[in-house]
């Protein structure tokens, strides 16, 4: 129990340090949240009820969340820590294998329900959503889901045998799908959205000049 | 009292024999070498006796447990610093010290341990930004901060600069000072000859001499004097050096003449490691 605790709050540490997944699994699902939620948050979704589009996104960043940290942040963990040689230097310490995936496992959930306290925090400030009504049952699919996925995630660590690499994310998103959606299904033309492909250039040019500022032959830290 | 016992130790990968019938002992607070070129059999020998391997066949004991049944209570009393550093790149030096003595019963102080290896300019900064060396030396760090009763080094001085060699071998020789037992792995052979009181030649799976380094180098009787006269160079080899090399001195003197680059060397344990396992010496770093 005593290093169980310990490796719980050595984890916590570990994740809070690791920017890539912060970025990747933490933060993405809640800035896709905020960007979607901003275009389509006022619309109604008939299929569903006609619930706002907000309050389906919100569910639905929630589960993508659940993917992103539990399934795909584990996995990635555990995939580099194996194939760096971390986890055979552990192995020689006197800490159990038991103690330790349990450790793991809590520090992504306690991860994860941050995530899911964040999208709901922002939904009320940002889009007005209330408060959740059943919140036993959301809790207890939540952590179902979760321990699902990531037990899921540890699994497929067996058949990864390298290491993952990441996609890259494509903030625009929010314009870019609207033109898309727009030419697609209403049979617009690309220059009816002028504020919108502004925003698809700027992201662009941003990027680009982030890029060729920001670029770099070695790796960042090192030496 | 024997910390290491191991008696016909074997172990196969497939159709190669890596392991073929070892024996040895370590005495508690000895420090063992385990000498050989690449691939013949050292770490898979080490790695058997820290309970990463299975064994096919053989008795292994150590601390008295075997390690392919020991646990907790057995990995709490040993170290381990193996052939390549592994640890996380975004903790600082005394973070990971911390973590790691966190997994131990007694562990030793942070701060002394930062020390005794020599880290303590680095104390704050992150593993990503520590230099090759000085990760070896955090390394040796997290092998030592559970105080373990034996420590295994797997080449602990590869890829170290001089200076930072000599640091390790005056790290290595206080843990033994201390009572520690410390079972190594090297290339280097000066390292050997310098820190280990046995150290046994390991070649194609085989020990093929065993004893103190002094003792091993001793089976080779000359000395070698070497000297240059009208520009050739002259190499005696005896077994009475001082006879040799007094007559040598006494007829230049006499003849107001200079012994030009003369050096006169006992065997070394490189010779007898060279002379054993027949051929070269690794040079490998890295």
């Amino acid at each position: 129990m005593r290093l169980f605790r310990h490796e719980l709050k050595s984890e916590l540490l570990l994740y809070v340090r690791s920017r890539e997944l912060a970025f990747f699994t933490f933060l993405f699902p809640i800035i896709l949240f905020v960007l979607l939620g901003s275009s389509y948050g006022n619309d109604r979704i008939k299929s569903e009820g006609n619930v706002r589009g907000a309050n389906f996104l919100e569910a639905g960043m929630i589960g993508y969340g659940a993917i992103s940290i539990a399934f795909a942040g584990l996995a990635i963990v555990l995939v580099l820590r194996r194939e760096s040689g971390v986890l055979k230097r552990l192995r020689a310490t006197p800490l159990p294998a038991p103690a330790y995936i349990v450790a793991l496992l809590s520090s992504f959930l306690a991860a994860f329900a941050v995530e899911v306290l964040a999208i709901v925090v922002l939904g009320r400030l940002l889009f007005s959503i209330g408060a959740p009504d059943r919140i036993g049952s959301l809790v207890l699919i939540l952590l179902l889901g979760a321990v699902s996925f990531a037990g899921l995630g540890i699994g497929l660590t067996a058949l990864i045998r390298s290491a993952v690499r990441w996609i890259a994310a494509a903030l625009p998103l929010t314009y870019f799908l609207r033109i898309v959606r727009g030419v697609m299904l209403h049979g617009h033309e690309i220059w009816m959205y002028p504020g919108s492909l502004a925003m698809i250039a700027a992201w662009g040019v941003l990027g680009v000049v982030l890029a060729i500022r920001g670029f770099r032959w070695e790796p960042v830290e090192a030496g | 009292m024997s910390a290491i016992s191991v008696r016909g130790l074997r172990k196969s990968y497939g159709a190669l024999e890596a392991v073929r019938g070892v024996d040895f002992e370590v005495q508690v607070g000895e420090v063992f070498g385990l000498l050989g070129p690449n691939g013949a059999g050292k770490t898979t020998t080490v790695e058997i006796l820290e309970g990463y391997r299975k064994r096919d066949a053989g008795e292994v004991e150590v601390l008295g447990v075997d390690p392919a049944r020991a646990g907790g209570a057995w990995r709490d009393r040993i170290g381990v610093v193996l052939q390549s550093s592994a640890m996380y790149q975004t903790l600082s030096v005394t973070e990971h010290l911390r973590l790691f003595a966190g997994y131990y019963s007694k562990p030793r102080p942070v701060d002394e341990v930062v020390e005794l290896v020599g880290l303590g300019q680095k104390r704050d900064e992150l593993v990503r930004r520590l230099s090759g060396g000085q990760r070896r030396r955090l390394d040796l760090g997290l092998a030592l901060v559970g105080d373990p009763e034996l420590i295994f080094l797997d080449e602990p001085t590869t890829g170290f600069d001089p200076h930072a060699r000599r640091q390790a071998w005056e790290t290595l020789r206080s843990l033994r000072s201390l009572g520690k037992t410390i079972v190594l792995t090297t290339h280097y052979l000066d390292e050997a000859d310098r820190l280990c009181d046995r150290v046994a030649v390991l070649r194609e799976g085989e020990i093929v001499a065993a004893g103190p380094p002094s003792q091993l180098s001793a089976t080779l009787p000359a000395t070698e004097i070497r000297y240059r006269e009208n520009g050739r160079e002259v190499v005696l080899e005896t077994d009475a050096p001082t006879r040799v090399l007094n007559e040598l001195t006494a007829k230049a003197l006499a003849e107001n003449r200079e012994l030009e680059g003369l050096v006169v060397t006992r065997p070394t344990l490189e010779d007898v490691y060279l002379q054993l396992t027949g051929g070269e010496i690794d040079e490998e770093v890295g």
